[in-house]
């Protein structure tokens, strides 16, 4: 059963409208809405059967702002920013980097790293992609699309010549592509994958002691391209709501750490 | 079918409309769609009805032409409504096509209907691939030997690209193709005889990939293909590779962003070109392919003429797949030409593409010098008219994000017009001499079809909505109208019932190009509709969204 692709909203039944359907309307105690797009299978970030991470910031965020959080939950899909933010579906994205330009952004709330995840007894440890070792291993990371855009390690290996024994991870499919590495680790399919923090440290965890994780180093270039600073992102222009939340993140600061600390996201040391 | 004829030529032997009367044209009638999506499709005409498809949700129509257009019946297929979310360039459809007494046509969401043209009752119905993985099918099937051809879209997203053949009567699949993989997923065998050794050799569509890359690599079918009945060899382009940046897939990445000629009723391979090996600026090479004989050093010669959006228009021997030319139509700084001796595009290193760093001028832009709109050709002229645009790009590296959460590094494409400041351009192409005959700037992109008639006329649309007709002989604007909405569709002509010429043509802006009016245009920081939306920041007051067939005849 796929829950996140494109036509699990159909099958849900309810309201469609167009690709997104309208979920989690709550009681209204509030006088005003607080509308967040989000994957409803995109754990640890988001999700409709379980919170993540992301859904629980939404909920700090809308508390501080005393709004009704709601959710209209949409797949990933080309355009995500015109087909939600810009179509006025939501008015609020949780996790967005902090540089991206189709939105306005508020302060980072976290910085993480793209980690190696890897079964110990097989690998040892590997922490740089400078490592020779990745060139005869078969190693899983995000792909994004063919316009240029690629997730940093993707960049990070092709700079190296390492591309024999990667193996790419589209965003579409039954399942997120996280989910999908997760499998593939376990399997022994894959001896190393490349996430993002958040996702490193939800797949390690649920594939136990056995295997480890760890800040995967750009020694060539400093570790510069694997730190991203993440935000929440509003439409451009809406600078007095992006002021609000970057007010009500500040507020709810001690409890962010929090959930962070719960779902294990790892963050670099001294940046926000 | 979409494009006239087997050959793709989209010329009419009609001459009662020529150029002395051309000025009188007025509407004979117009039919509204009832879709806001871009239009991109060339109504059909089968005896008395018309037929047209329009964008998502992909509604079939049949208009009676002895009563004024009036609507005989509509068959809608109900796509799912989430394919509209896959699809990378507008929700668009390219047309349908007919053959004894059916009617073919795709809908976004992977299926291809078979449909009674009398009644408008349902005969079969495949679902040939799977929007979970981003596959979806945008392309105007063409029916041959009693084989319905399909290709997919969606190689941007990772979808490995195929050309399949279902059976017209029953709807089974006869052959599938696919444009990488193994020779025997390819349909490569003993007939397989490339003209360039650098297209020789075994199953290079798995050993031009690293690893097992080929699995997602794109290729995708989602373009024109055209038949030869005497060679018996239908020819097609595959799309660029994807979903991995040029330097994590090293190789050539066959099959993708060539032509290929293939047995229309086994799929066997025949010949393969490579026309943008390892593709570094998204060239797909899927434009049509206009199949004519040229007079070319005191010999005729069975040609396949292929504009390409890597800016070359290729003149090839179609029986043998040797390229005859490659003439830049279009200002040109990715390349410095075609070697003919290997058959191999000079790539210019100053303009690849690479992460961190600016790299200006890269022409043609993504879209290339010409995109999906097709060319038409007149025997009468020898010319080749082509619809395109003028565009290039600069490319800038920034993060962006494309799931919620997980930031990636991406390049901002931003596009700007070429040389001269105009972004669109109709060129009339002397193929056998390799040169322009003529060329009329359009401020912007020609994202419509072209239609040449024997009245010596060539008709196109312009994306702030004028239906033009130019003289086919020195371009000459002869008689313009102003549709409702900005007109990316295929003109067509036909005789109707009573016996008068008539001129149709979708008018209904969207597509890539025209996004940004129809809507659901792909924001991500990229070569997408990202970039084109910069350069087409004035089509929202130029025109609105809206479908409608306009029908032209002489009074």
């Amino acid at each position: 059963m796929c829950s996140r692709c494109p036509d699990a909203a159909r099958r849900v039944g309810g309201v469609v409208l167009a690709f997104a359907l309208f979920v989690a309307i709550s009681a209204g105690v509030w006088a005003r809405d607080l509308r967040v797009c989000a994957d409803q299978d995109n754990l640890p970030y988001s999700s409709r059967s379980e919170p993540g991470f992301e859904n629980r910031i939404a909920s700090l965020v809308a508390t501080e702002l005393k709004a009704d959080l709601s959710y209209v939950w949409v797949s990933p899909l080309r355009g995500y920013v015109n087909k939600t933010l810009e179509a006025r579906m939501c008015d609020v994205l949780v996790g967005w980097p902090r540089e991206a330009e189709d939105v306005l952004t508020t302060r980072p709330y976290y910085t993480s790293e793209y980690r190696f995840v890897y079964r110990v007894d097989r690998v040892g440890e590997i922490i740089s992609f400078d490592d020779p070792r990745l060139r005869n291993l078969t190693v899983g990371v995000p792909v994004v699309g063919d316009d240029l855009a690629a997730t940093p390690p993707g960049h990070a290996l092709a700079q190296r010549g390492i591309a024999d024994h990667v193996v790419g991870f589209a965003p579409f499919g039954v399942e997120p592509p996280q989910a999908r590495i997760l499998a593939l680790l376990q399997s022994g399919d894959l001896d190393v994958a490349v996430l993002w923090g958040p996702q490193a440290s939800w797949v390690a965890r649920r594939l136990g002691p056995a295997y480890a994780t760890h800040e995967a180093r750009d020694d060539a270039h400093d570790g510069a391209i694997s730190a991203f600073p993440i935000a929440v992102a509003v439409r451009l222009g809406e600078t007095a709501l992006r002021d609000e939340i970057d007010q009500a993140l500040e507020r709810a600061r001690p409890a962010i750490e929090r959930v962070l600390d719960d779902y294990g996201v790892p963050r670099v040391q001294g940046k926000r | 079918m979409a494009a006239k004829d087997y050959e793709s030529t989209r010329y009419s032997g009609l001459a009662q409309i020529d150029r002395a009367n051309v000025s009188t044209l007025t509407v004979a009638f117009t039919f509204p769609t009832g879709v806001q999506k871009g239009h991109e499709a060339a109504p059909i005409v089968a005896g008395d009805t018309m037929f047209v498809v329009t964008p998502f949700p992909n509604i079939l129509y049949a208009l009676d032409l002895a009563r004024g257009g009036a609507v005989k019946w509509k068959f809608e297929p109900s796509p799912s409504a989430s394919s509209q979310g896959v699809a990378c360039c507008d929700v668009v459809n390219r047309g349908a096509a007919y053959a004894d007494g059916r009617v073919f046509f795709n809908t976004l969401d992977n299926q291809t209907i078979a449909v009674d043209a009398a009644s408008g009752r349902e005969l079969w119905r495949v679902h040939t691939g799977d929007i979970r993985n981003g596959e979806t099918l945008t392309m105007a099937p063409l029916v041959v030997k009693g084989n319905v051809l399909v290709g997919n879209s969606g190689g941007e997203l990772g979808v490995r690209g195929w050309l399949s053949a279902y059976d017209a009567i029953s709807g089974a699949l006869v052959w599938r193709a696919y444009s990488t993989g193994p020779d025997r997923d390819v349909l490569i065998g003993p007939a397989f005889k490339p003209y360039y050794a650098f297209d020789r050799g075994t199953d290079l569509g798995v050993k031009s990939w690293p690893g097992e890359a080929w699995k997602i690599g794109g290729g995708n079918v989602w373009g024109w293909i055209s038949y030869d009945p005497e060679l018996d060899l239908i020819y097609y382009g595959t799309a660029n590779p994807g979903p991995w940046n040029p330097d994590q897939r090293p190789g050539d990445n066959k099959w993708t962003s060539g032509l290929f000629a293939r047995d229309p009723a086994t799929g066997q391979a025949h010949w393969f070109y490579q026309l943008s090996p390892h593709d570094l600026h998204d060239y797909d090479g899927v434009n049509e392919n206009l199949l004519v004989d040229l007079t070319i050093g005191g010999a005729t010669r069975k040609v396949l003429v292929h504009p390409d959006r890597n800016g070359y228009i290729y003149v090839m021997d179609r029986a043998s797949g040797q390229v005859i030319s490659a003439t830049p139509f279009v200002p040109i700084t990715t390349s410095t030409g075609v070697d003919l001796e290997t058959g191999r595009l000079r790539y210019a290193p100053d303009k690849t593409p690479k992460p961190g760093r600016v790299v200006h001028d890269i022409c043609p832009g993504s879209p290339g010098a010409k995109d999906w709109q097709p060319s038409a050709w007149s025997p009468r002229t020898q010319l080749v008219y082509i619809p395109h645009q003028n565009i290039c790009q600069d490319a800038i590296t920034s993060q962006v994000s494309y799931i919620a959460g997980t930031p990636y590094v991406g390049a901002t494409l931003k596009m700007r017009p070429g040389s001269g400041g105009n972004r669109g351009l109709f060129t009339a192409w002397d193929p056998a001499n390799s040169r322009k005959a003529w060329s009329i700037k359009e401020d912007l992109p020609v994202w419509s079809g072209a239609l040449a008639t024997a009245g010596d006329l060539v008709f196109y649309g312009t994306m702030d909505g004028w239906f033009k007709a130019v003289d086919a002989r020195d371009g000459k604007l002869l008689w313009q109208y102003r549709t409702t909405s900005g007109i990316i569709g295929q003109p067509i002509s036909y005789r109707g019932p009573d016996g008068k010429q008539y001129i149709a043509v979708l008018s209904g802006v969207g597509g890539w190009a025209g996004a940004i009016v129809s809507g659901d245009l792909d924001s991500r920081d990229s070569s997408a509709a990202g970039g084109f939306v910069g350069v087409m920041s004035d089509l929202k007051a130029r025109t609105k969204k809206g479908g409608t067939l306009y029908v032209f005849a002489l009074p």
